[in-house]
């Protein structure tokens, strides 16, 4: 017997594209179907018949690649990647257009929370509707009900129909049956992404311990690049359809994030078409040059102008620092300032906003601007506008590797002193 | 085939699902189920019985609608409900593996709840008019089986083909309407001239309806070259329809 749980070999999988119903419904009906025919057969015979109004994209094309037994590989990449449809043909819900997918083993797979849930029906029945659309039995869904429950904390509203839940509880049921699931191979897509902080902790550690169970394979689709970092060793990184890198998590992570970064230093914007819109944005170090990569110990400037089209009382202009694992390191905002900057009035506003020295650890990092109304209105909001690196770190540091030295550098000041004394006061 | 059966628990779930959302948050609740044939026959005997003066083969008019809606209704219920079923539950079909089959299939097994309702009024109905129960009766599950692989088979074709081809649920319902009045419901298959009744009994609707006719009221026109060609009817709609059905359901995901 072979140690192989899933291979794919030569993978494409593609989907025609109608311009023909841009604009008008997706989907198509006899009547469409027998108008059209008479046009069709003729294109068809005319020889430069150019079939313009239909086009072809590749969703994946050529993918091969292997998964061993009990491991745990993890899927990135931006939207539109071919991460879920690829997802979806492991799990049969598609077929692939040419090539194949052998997968060995009991499939189970988390493409969405709560698939089949009926809000008509009660918590208690959803569980059984949802654990066999999921491939239970009902003996399993039976044995396992008990946890199942005591994991979502729903007990008292087992009997009531999920409509009357809050989203909050319907969410939590449906990741509960969907984390009792117990397939030799697991596919799982975004599902992580749900519910508030707390419980995204306790998803968290439920998928550590379906990782960590013996011979569990899967195969693990996320955004959430510090979940990937924490549960898979080995990533496929896709683009365009195409596999562009495949091997252990943190190359194939960094490859990622470090695609975002061949930026340069300064970036002029398109209008965003409403009343506030960035036009410029540019990082200059300590002499005013525009530059991407700093030293540790010098502080990075951050410039930007954005343009009001009316007075907008209220208007700030913020950003979101992260770093490559996609964790935001701050944030801060022009009503942070002092003495107070106003950015309210009509007109065009430049502003330059200075991170400090001996603050960020060394790495690469990126910036989101954005402009709004905190939790009134957005206007504008340019997600990693820019990139840049930190290069060295302060002092003659040596020991462990920067990405386990915490978010910042904490600028603390040693000494040495000739003698300790703890004085203790009774 | 194995693979259903592999899935029968969800089919079960599926099946106590359907039976559960289809009468909740109705104040009568599975009342419906009774209401809606017995207004449906009374009206049917007064325009058929009492207007149009249709013969009956000597039954009361209205025992003899009602015997032939029993049967009607589960076949087209089912037929109609099927075959919408796929696009109902879309969401499933895009996000879950499961044998597609088992959709449609579910709601095949949720209707007989109506048809047992229907039944058991039909035995009410056989009480007041003083028919005598017999042996006859016995044949009921047989001729229920044979409605439900007729009803099967067209239900997996026009399931099959809804989920291209939205069209279907608007042309259903006029489509049974015209299938009802093309088999013997309203009227006795004694009505249609001798020379057509082979071509007549090509409907599989037909040899079940005039079956019923026969378990319950003991007189009927079938005979046994209706009921084979009903039996080899039925049965080529089944399968016919379950191998397109198994051709196409690959790619119901990317077009539903």
């Amino acid at each position: 017997m072979s140690d192989i749980a899933i291979s794919v070999e030569q993978l494409s999988k593609s989907f025609k594209i109608d311009h023909e119903s841009i604009g008008r419904r997706a989907y198509r009906t006899l009547h469409d179907d027998l108008i059209g025919l008479p046009k069709r057969l003729l294109s068809r015979l005319s020889r430069n018949g150019r079939r313009s109004t239909s086009e072809i994209f590749w969703a994946l094309k050529n993918i091969s690649f292997d998964v061993k037994q009990g491991e745990v590989v993890g899927i990135i990449g931006r939207n539109g990647a071919g991460k879920s449809t690829l997802l979806k043909i492991l799990n049969r819900i598609t077929e692939p257009t040419s090539g194949g997918a052998d997968v060995y083993g009991r499939v189970g797979a988390l493409l969405e929370v709560g698939t089949g849930f009926h809000p008509e029906l009660t918590g208690r029945e959803n569980v059984f509707l949802n654990g066999a659309i999921l491939g239970m039995s009902r003996a399993e869904i039976r044995k396992k009900f008990d946890e199942i429950v005591a994991f979502a904390e729903i007990e008292q509203f087992l009997d009531t129909p999920v409509k009357r839940y809050s989203s909050g509880m319907y969410v939590r049921l449906a990741f509960a049956v969907a984390a009792h699931l117990d397939p030799e191979i697991l596919l799982v897509d975004e599902v992580l992404a749900v519910g508030d902080a707390e419980f995204q902790k306790k998803c968290l550690g439920k998928m550590d311990d379906v990782v960590t169970k013996e011979g569990r394979t899967i195969m693990f689709v996320s955004h959430n690049i510090d979940a990937i970092c924490h549960l898979c060793s080995r990533c496929i990184l896709l683009r365009h359809g195409e596999i562009e890198l495949s091997g252990n998590t943190a190359e194939v992570v960094a490859a990622y994030l470090g695609a975002g970064q061949q930026q340069p230093p300064v970036v002029y914007f398109k209008a965003a078409g409403s009343e506030a819109s960035f036009q410029v944005a540019g990082l200059h170090g300590p002499e005013g040059e525009p530059s991407t990569s700093f030293s540790a110990n010098a502080p990075v400037l951050m410039k930007c102008s954005f343009t009001l089209q009316r007075s907008i009382p209220g208007l700030q202009v913020s950003f979101s620092v992260f770093n490559f694992k996609g964790e935001e390191v701050f944030y801060s905002t022009n009503s942070m300032a002092e003495p107070a900057i106003s950015v309210e009035s009509a007109g065009t506003h430049h502003v330059s906003a200075m991170i400090p020295a001996r603050l960020l650890l060394p790495g690469r990092y990126f910036i989101n601007l954005a402009l709004h109304i905190p939790n009134v209105h957005l206007y504008d909001r340019r997600d990693q506008a820019l990139g840049f690196q930190i290069v060295g770190m302060p002092g003659g540091y040596q020991g462990f590797p920067t990405e386990e030295l915490g978010q910042v550098y904490a600028d603390v000041k040693w000494e040495k002193t000739a003698e300790t004394r703890t004085q203790v006061s009774q | 085939m194995g693979e259903l059966w592999r899935y029968r628990d969800l089919l079960w779930i599926l099946v106590n699902r359907d039976i559960k959302l289809l009468y909740k948050q109705t104040a009568l609740g599975f009342g419906w189920v009774a209401l809606q044939p017995l207004i449906g026959a009374n009206i049917l005997a007064l325009i058929f019985g009492r207007f149009a003066k249709l013969p009956s083969d000597g039954a009361p008019y209205l025992l003899f609608v009602f015997c032939g809606l029993t049967a009607w209704t589960y076949f087209s219920n089912s037929m109609q409900r099927a075959s919408n079923s796929l696009i109902r539950n879309s969401q499933l079909v895009s996000k879950v593996y499961f044998p597609r089959m088992l959709i449609p299939l579910a709601t095949m097994f949720a209707v007989l709840v109506d048809f047992a309702v229907m039944i058991v009024m039909l035995f009410i109905f056989m009480g007041f008019y003083r028919v005598p129960a017999t042996l006859r009766l016995l044949a009921i599950p047989g001729f229920l089986l044979l409605m439900m692989l007729a009803a099967t088979g067209v239900a997996l074709w026009f399931s099959a083909v809804s989920v291209k081809y939205r069209d279907t649920s608007y042309a259903l319902p006029f489509f049974a309407q015209i299938w009802m009045y093309a088999s013997p419901v309203v009227y006795p298959t004694s009505m249609v001239p001798a020379q057509w009744q082979s071509l007549f009994a090509l409907n599989p609707a037909v040899g079940f309806v005039e079956g019923f006719r026969w378990a319950v009221l003991g007189h009927s026109a079938l005979n046994l070259n209706i009921l084979l060609l009903t039996i080899a009817m039925s049965l080529f709609l089944l399968f016919s329809g379950a191998f397109f059905f198994r051709r196409v359901e690959r790619g119901f995901a990317d077009i539903i």
